[in-house]
């Protein structure tokens, strides 16, 4: 109990308190300067805004995908299944640089894309399918354990009810997994919030345009704005508080709504 | 009428069902009865529509089911872990089946809701509505689930292993129950079992399979006294069996002559099945048998005593029942005389 208390202080709790103290060092006009100046706002936008379309990608293809995994036999499958986790254990910068060349003006995917007129590499878009890559295991991963429980009973039990294909689906196989995809969902955008390696390689870094808020805070260091760097993460900080709460409380919901036997 | 006709399936080299017919009449209440493995389960499946047959036919009324899947074919499924939806009420899972019907048919939420509250109160549990599945014994969930299968007004009821999973008191309640709730709605219902005694308790009529095929179809009562073979006879009620020898018409065990008749049973090792409470004991010299009392426990109406045999060559430990009106003491030397006993030909 104490050695868990300690030990979670030192890891957690005493640098993101140092986040909040070197912020008290603005005052409260100029941390809301910063925060409102286009440059910020553009950012935190970028950021956030991305990462949650990702988020909900990575939650439609990530159900399909453990869909396919767990229901599914086919030649590969377990190759497939371990492909899944390359996201997780790929440095973010190899990653980032692998996109980037894959997806560059005479890269693989991104010359015919070029020629469709679309640009991925240093655009929003590329940064969108850098967070998308690196979120997608998260939900995989999450779902499909829940999935692979779920007994195939309960859907012949509605089948033998009248229940459709669609009844059974909608009805009784999505609502539970709604708690494990609500969870991945959170986490990968949490994590698509946050990315930084991956992301900076692909994603062009013109302020205002493909500038993300973590990439702000390195330039702000190295303007030696320390207060400034700091005053945006504390704004993500709280962003992200303030959505593991949120994903904690629809959780607790949806369990209520479905305790394990 | 349900009827089954020629059906095989085989799980790769397995044949879960090895060519079985069946005909179910409208209103019976029939026990599919055998060890694991036997297909019965399997063919509870094909009637329902979740697995399908090799080959063969299952029509119900004359019409070909084999024609629709499970969800067409109005037909009420409770399995043995229950299968309840956790995210729904008790409620909600008996409403499911009515919720699901097509638009066209579908009744309005008011009609819904007597429904359910209809079954709910047949089954007893109308004080359980609000409470989701996990909060429920498993007892509760059992009849919940027959609740949900009898929303859909199926025109059959198959229970696969319905108290397989419920501790021995819940389940000789949930028999007597289940008897009474048939008599009561008189919907067909086949339900599968591996316990004799829950077949014989709670069925009209009995039917017991073994290696994917059917041996014996009859009444409990026709099942238990006059078994077709060799394995209903060991598989239904407790019996002794003793390894026999039948030569000219004359049964012998370890040599020795038994003064029973051989029923027609052609030469050659065979087996002799008496029920426990079928041997006679009687005074020495007066039997078939001969033996010593090794052990006696007594308890209730009857005296269960082990007895030695002494059979030619060997000695064969047999138990019987008998009544206590003469008490047995280790070390008595008892004859024995089968009052009814079946012979069947072959050793396995």
């Amino acid at each position: 109990m104490g050695l868990t208390l300690t030990w979670l202080s030192v890891i957690i709790l005493i640098p993101l308190a140092g986040l909040f103290l070197k912020s008290f060092e603005l005052s409260l006009d100029q941390f809301w300067g910063i925060l409102t100046s286009r440059r910020t706002l553009n950012a935190l936008k970028i950021s956030f805004g991305l990462a949650f379309a990702a988020a909900i990608v990575n939650l439609v293809m990530g159900m399909i995908i453990v869909w396919a995994l767990v229901r599914y036999r086919f030649p590969g499958r377990r190759i497939f299944d371990a492909i899944v986790d390359i996201p997780f254990a790929l440095p973010t910068a190899v990653a980032g640089v692998a996109l980037t060349s894959l997806f560059a003006q005479k890269g693989w995917l991104g010359a015919p894309l070029a020629e469709l007129g679309i640009k991925v590499a240093f655009t929003p878009l590329g940064i969108f399918i850098a967070m998308i890559f690196i979120g997608i295991p998260f939900v995989v991963r999450t779902v499909q354990p829940v999935l692979i429980d779920l007994d195939a009973e309960i859907e012949e039990a509605a089948a033998s009810l009248g229940a459709n294909r669609w009844h059974t689906v909608s009805k009784v196989i999505l609502p539970s997994l709604i708690p494990a995809l609500l969870t991945g969902f959170a986490l990968a955008f949490a994590r698509a919030v946050g990315e930084y390696g991956s992301v900076i390689f692909i994603a062009g870094n013109l302020p205002n345009v493909s500038e993300i808020a973590p990439l702000l805070i390195v330039i702000r260091l190295s303007e030696f704005r320390y207060a400034d760097a700091t005053a945006i993460a504390v704004v993500m900080l709280v962003a992200s508080f303030l959505i593991i709460f949120a994903v904690n409380r629809l959780q607790r919901w949806a369990q209520t709504r479905t305790p394990a036997y | 009428m349900i009827e089954v006709k020629n059906i095989v399936k085989k799980f790769g080299a397995f044949a879960a069902l090895d060519h079985v017919d069946l005909k179910v009449a409208n209103g019976e209440l029939l026990a599919l009865l055998g060890p694991s493995g036997s297909g019965k389960t399997t063919l509870l499946r094909i009637i329902a529509g979740l697995d399908w047959p090799d080959a063969g036919e299952v029509s119900f009324d004359g019409e070909n089911a084999l024609a629709h899947g499970a969800s067409e074919r109005h037909v009420g499924f409770v399995f043995q872990h229950y299968a309840l939806f956790r995210h729904m009420t008790v409620f909600e899972n008996v409403a499911f089946g009515l919720r699901v019907q097509p638009r066209a048919v579908r009744k309005d939420e008011a009609a819904i809701r007597a429904r359910v509250k209809e079954l709910l109160d047949l089954v007893q549990l109308d004080w359980l509505s609000s409470r989701y599945p996990s909060q429920l014994s498993g007892g509760q969930r059992q009849r919940i689930a027959l609740a949900r299968a009898l929303a859909i007004e199926p025109r059959i009821l198959l229970l696969d292993e319905p108290f397989g999973a419920l501790d021995a008191k819940v389940r000789k309640e949930l028999r007597q129950w289940l008897r009474s709730l048939h008599h009561e709605i008189n919907v067909t219902s086949i339900f599968v079992t591996h316990d004799q005694e829950e077949a014989l308790e709670v069925a009209n009529r009995v039917v017991v399979m073994d290696k994917g095929r059917i041996v014996q179809i009859g009444t409990p009562g026709d099942v238990y006294d006059n078994p077709a073979t060799a394995f209903v006879h060991s598989f239904i009620g407790e019996s002794i069996v003793l390894p026999v020898e039948v030569r000219d018409g004359c049964v012998r065990l370890g040599g020795k002559p038994l003064n029973i008749a051989a029923d027609g049973v052609s030469s050659g090792p065979s087996k002799l099945f008496v029920r426990r409470h079928d041997m006679a004991i009687g005074p020495a010299g007066s039997g078939a048998f001969e033996g010593a009392v090794r052990h006696v426990r007594t308890f209730g109406p009857i005296q269960r005593a082990e007895v030695a045999l002494s059979a030619g060559e060997g000695t064969t430990v047999i138990e019987i029942d008998a009544p206590r009106d003469r008490e047995l003491q280790p070390g008595d030397i008892v004859s024995l005389h089968p009052r009814r006993y079946r012979i069947f030909a072959g050793q396995d």
